[in-house]
């Protein structure tokens, strides 16, 4: 055997990782028979005991030296003993069985004459005591606590608190304990005593008033150590035991928070602290930063609230990065409680936007997003636009999200607004989501004053660049809808100089952006649909037939989606008489509150859809409520539902209640202001949204929208083409295509787990009940549940709609009910189709209406379901 | 309070390394008859992932502070070797920056101009001197004085 040194050396020896391997094998080995082998050699054991350590650090295998280790420390010697409990220490922690083994020689050696081991067993017990072993050896640490020797209490103090996270209802024990160390002479003693008190009062609150007692001394002992002037004994960097300081801080935070009389006490103090102490160095900082969150914790007055911050004010201003960020870190989490006295920081802040370290500049955006309000978002909007332009790509998605939030809340005025979110595409067109822009052909749908503006911003725009995703999207649409405006009115170059625009101009553009590299599919749609809605705004034949050129060239587009509308435009040319009418001005989109643009908070990754993200628990429920159905089910509402969706398709009538699929709509009862018309838009004449294949509802939706144009083509040449359009398909035909595509997974109720009936209503005539359904098929993770109605009153109930909100981590497909009017005694039944992660527990809010009678009240029941067996999802 | 304190070179071999908080032990028993894995799996992979995190960090323009997992690593290098002590993520990284400094400086003065062979031939002593400074997961001692003199006694003990 060799000595340790030799082995260490050995293996530092060992050229490669396969020699070091090797090394290191062959030694534990050696360890393992030679433990086997000599019982009784404690000179041995030590030695492999520390080449134990030696492979524990190596990060080996060591398990099978966790016996001897006890063996060690259970011997009398006191290097023995040493080593043993170190290498308990670091070989074993809580969760191990052996650890009981342990107790007995702890207990022992808790009582020792040789305060050095008491020290080893206090040291053990602090760092992996378990909770049994707490239970079995708080009596001798409550013995230690109160020792004599300084050296002994101090470390039975943090035992002492390790007692009592592991065993809360220990803590009285203690209380008195602790109390008694808070006036302490010695430092190491102090220190401890204050993180135990600090644990009680954290753990216990209703202990908190018992300790305000010492606030007094507390503030005493913290004067004292920054007055005292230079003691070598705790001396760092000209500052007196900063770690006892930050530690008397921390404990006055809790004492105060809360307590007007407490913070009184010691509002003298903090303000002296947060005066005097030196900020050059980082200790200085660190008690000065402790000290800050004293401040802000507390209810200190106003003066030193602001004080405090100023603090981190010049905290963002020096050049240390630790200090930076800490700062910024601690802004961001008051900026809601002291919004002006952080606004006053605000330059400091954008500074930090340009900082060297990118964690630095991530929290300087986030915090000036927060900063923004009405009176600066002009001068903000207009830094993060800078920013904006050579912000990490990273960022770039969430700060065009929430720049257009920012813009959307407090745009001084359109112009304005339109302007900025000009400015977002043309710097960052590749990473807007299309959420934005929707939101924006919204707005400017909405804003008729502003539209041809618009239209020539974006034309000399397009006109310079064509690589911006989301500036060739919006300018296409915008350009196909507002394109006559453009010709009447022409272009500008500056302010003053108008520019006549040419149609041919205009059908260059789009043919340029066509066959442009950077066109991408979704762009390609857009264009199409701008091209068939300028062949009305257009006059010049030669410019129309040139259209009807390009549209023809798509005709053969590899994408499906593409070539359909294509051949659906092109045989539109055919309708002269409908043309026309289906492709007249789009009418202002109806924008809708929740529809809004949500910021989501670090959203890096995936920014689309982030507006179906809600933020509470109620706009879950609004939002997520798949209540598209209100009107779809209903037998008469389809057709002329499927008409309406024809209509808007294509841009004529007048805008009526959208029915629109479930990802969609949200559950307004009578679907009156459907509105999400921007999505709509998108997705109509946008084309697919970028992540279609991620949610099956937006593609089922967006196929039984494909489905309809192209009944709408077949039928219109079919039926020779009735005067006016909309032509209304028959219900037979698009009924069946829009359930269908909505919802794929059909529901098998035989065969496979079965569970019980779950009553989840049952009021006013009606009984809800909800069964789930999993079989071998169904996905992990997914649950199909069967909720079955029936009529128990005596009056017929109509026009059931049934609604279900998930926790947004989960989500809800819903079928269409089987009958919506029921006669007394009779039944119905609905699918809906649950998917969340694998295990989570499947909690529903529901919401039912109906009518009673007919024509009789309106009922409108929510209930919060959350009776399914917690493992419902668990394989 | 500190989750684990532990000390790498450069090329991520660990020289010290302690936990206060259990890192995923599995039954022991098990894993020697039914698996050839190593028993501190989870303990090499955190050790793998801390070094990945503060290796690259710049040491002039970036903080020494890390996100890492719900905690914070604060850490700090001094020549090859990277301190890191991973803390909660309410606590104050600022003070722990200055503890991990403390810790280096009783070291210094325990060695004599510490270096990193001192902490592999005496990985022990430095296991003790850890834990003189640091006890639960708290700080213990602030004066570098009472911690020397309390090692020297130790060792004359022994």
């Amino acid at each position: 055997m060799s000595s340790l040194k030799s082995f260490i050396k050995s293996v530092r020896a060992a050229k490669t990782m396969a020699d070091e391997r090797a090394v290191i094998q062959k030694e534990s080995a050696a360890i393992r028979t030679s433990f086997r082998e000599d019982f009784t050699d404690t000179n041995l054991r030590r030695q492999n005991i520390a080449k134990l350590l030696y492979l524990f650090t190596l990060g080996e295998r060591t398990h099978f030296g966790q016996i001897e280790c006890l063996k060690l420390l259970a011997t009398s010697k006191f290097s023995d003993k040493r080593l043993g409990y170190l290498g308990t220490m670091l070989l074993l922690d809580e969760n191990q069985e052996v650890l009981t083994l342990v107790t007995n020689s702890l207990k022992n050696d808790l009582n020792h004459p040789n305060q050095y081991v008491v020290a080893l067993a206090l040291c053990t017990l602090g760092n992996i005591a378990s909770q049994e072993m707490a239970r079995d050896l708080f009596t001798d640490i409550e013995k230690l606590v109160v020792t004599q020797n300084p050296y002994l209490r101090k470390k039975a103090a943090l035992c002492a608190m390790r007692i009592i996270r592991k065993v809360p209802e220990l803590e009285e024990r203690f209380v008195d304990k602790a109390k008694s160390l808070l006036g302490d002479h010695h430092h190491g003693v102090l220190i401890c005593g204050m993180t135990l008190a600090y644990d009680l009062c954290v753990e216990q609150p209703n202990l908190i008033p018992q300790f305000r007692q010492f606030i007094p001394s507390l503030v005493r002992q913290l004067k004292s150590l920054t007055t005292s002037g230079y003691t070598p004994e705790h001396d760092v960097a000209g500052i007196s035991d900063p770690f006892l300081q930050v530690k008397i801080l921390r404990l006055l935070r809790v004492l105060g928070r809360g307590d007007q009389s407490a913070t009184e006490q010691m509002n003298d103090i903090l303000a002296q602290i947060a005066t005097n102490t030196d900020s050059s160095k980082n200790v200085g900082n660190a008690i000065l930063y402790e000290t800050v969150l004293t401040i802000l914790d507390i209810d200190a007055d106003s003066g030193l609230r602001v004080l405090g911050i100023n603090i981190l004010g010049r905290f963002l201003g020096t050049k240390d990065n630790n200090v930076k960020y800490v700062g910024l870190n601690t802004l961001s989490k008051v900026v809601e409680l002291e919004p002006n006295a952080v606004q006053r920081h605000r330059n400091t802040i954008l500074e930090c936007l340009h900082d060297a370290d990118i964690s630095i500049r991530r929290r300087a955006l986030d915090l000036s997003f927060d900063l923004i309000n009405e009176q600066n978002v002009r001068v903000l909007v207009r830094e993060l636009l800078v920013f904006l332009e050579t912000a990490d790509t990273e960022f770039k998605a969430n700060m065009t999200i929430q720049i257009c939030v920012a813009a959307d809340k407090y745009a001084p005025n359109k112009r304005w607004h339109i302007d900025t979110v000009l400015r977002v595409l043309k710097l960052a067109g590749n990473y807007v989501s299309e959420q934005i822009i929707s939101q924006f052909i919204a707005l400017v749908s909405n804003t008729p004053n502003m539209q041809l503006y618009t239209v020539q911003k974006l034309y000399s725009l397009l006109r310079s660049d064509i690589t911006q995703e989301g500036l060739t999207l919006a300018g296409a649409w915008i350009i196909g809808e507002y394109g006559d405006e453009l010709l009447k009115a022409g272009t500008f170059e500056d302010e003053e100089t108008t520019l006549e625009v040419k149609e041919s101009d205009i059908v260059q553009i789009f043919e340029g952006l066509l066959y442009s590299t950077y066109a991408t599919q979704t762009v390609h749609e857009y264009v199409l649909d701008a091209l068939v809605k300028l062949s009305i705004r257009m006059s010049d034949p030669s410019q129309i037939e040139r259209i009807r050129r390009l549209i023809m060239s798509q005709t053969t587009a590899l994408d499906v989606e593409i070539q359909q509308r294509a051949v659906e435009y092109a045989e539109l040319f055919g309708f002269d008489d409908i043309r026309r009418g289906v492709l007249e001005k789009m009418p202002a989109a109806v924008i809708r509150e929740d529809r809004k643009l949500q910021p989501e908070k670090k959203a890096i990754k995936s920014v689309t859809r982030v507006a179906s993200q809600p933020k509470s628990e109620t706009d879950i429920l609004l939002d997520l409520m798949s209540g598209g159905f209100d009107d779809m089910p209903q037998s008469s509402a389809v057709a002329s539902a499927n008409g309406d969706l024809l209509s808007m398709a294509l841009g004529g009538g007048n805008f009526p209640p959208l029915p629109t699929s479930p990802s969609l709509t949200n559950g307004k009862a009578n679907g009156q202001t459907t509105g999400n018309t921007s999505d709509l838009l998108a997705d109509v004449f946008g084309g697919s949204p970028s992540t279609a294949s991620a949610q099956p509802q937006a593609n089922g939706q967006q196929q039984s929208i494909n489905d309809i144009l192209g009944l709408f083509s077949t039928q219109a040449s079919s039926t020779s083409a009735s005067a006016s359009a909309p032509v209304s398909p028959p219900m037979q035909i698009s009924s069946p295509t829009l359930t269908q595509t909505l919802n794929p997974p059909v529901v098998n109720p035989a065969g496979g787990q079965t569970y019980p009936s779950y009553p989840a209503y049952a009021q006013n005539g009606l009984t809800l009940t909800l069964q789930p359904i999993r079989d071998g098929t169904t996905p992990a993770g997914v649950v199909n549940i069967l909720a079955s109605f029936t009529n128990t009153g005596s009056i017929p109930l109509n026009h059931i709609t049934f609604q279900v909100a998930v926790p947004k981590t989960q989500h809800v497909e819903l079928r269409p009910i089987s009958k919506a009017d029921l006669a007394p005694g009779e039944s119905a039944s609905q699918a809906v189709r649950v998917s969340a992660s694998v295990g989570a527990q499947v909690r529903l809010r529901l919401r039912v209406s109906f009518g009673k009678g007919g024509g009789g009240e309106e009922i409108v029941e929510q209930v919060l379901f959350n009776q399914f067996p917690a493992d419902l999802l668990a394989s | 309070m500190l989750q684990f304190i532990l000390v790498q070179n450069r090329q991520g071999k660990t020289r010290l390394a302690k936990y206060y908080t259990p890192y995923d032990v599995r039954c022991w028993f098990l894993i020697d008859q039914f698996l050839d894995r190593g028993l501190d799996d989870e303990k090499v992979k955190l050790k793998g992932e801390v070094h990945r995190l503060v290796a690259p960090r710049d040491q002039k323009y970036q903080s020494n502070f890390v996100e890492f997992r719900n905690f914070k690593i604060v850490y700090r290098r001094y020549a090859g070797l990277f301190f890191c002590a991973c803390v909660d993520s309410n606590d104050n990284e600022l003070a722990y920056l200055e503890a991990i400094h403390f810790f280096v400086e009783v070291l210094d003065t325990f060695f004599g101009n510490v270096c990193e062979l001192d902490l592999v031939f005496n990985f022990y002593k430095v296991y003790a001197i850890l834990d003189e400074v640091f006890l639960a997961g708290e700080i213990e001692e602030t004066s570098k004085q009472v911690v020397l003199r309390r090692l020297e006694f130790l060792d004359r003990l022994e």
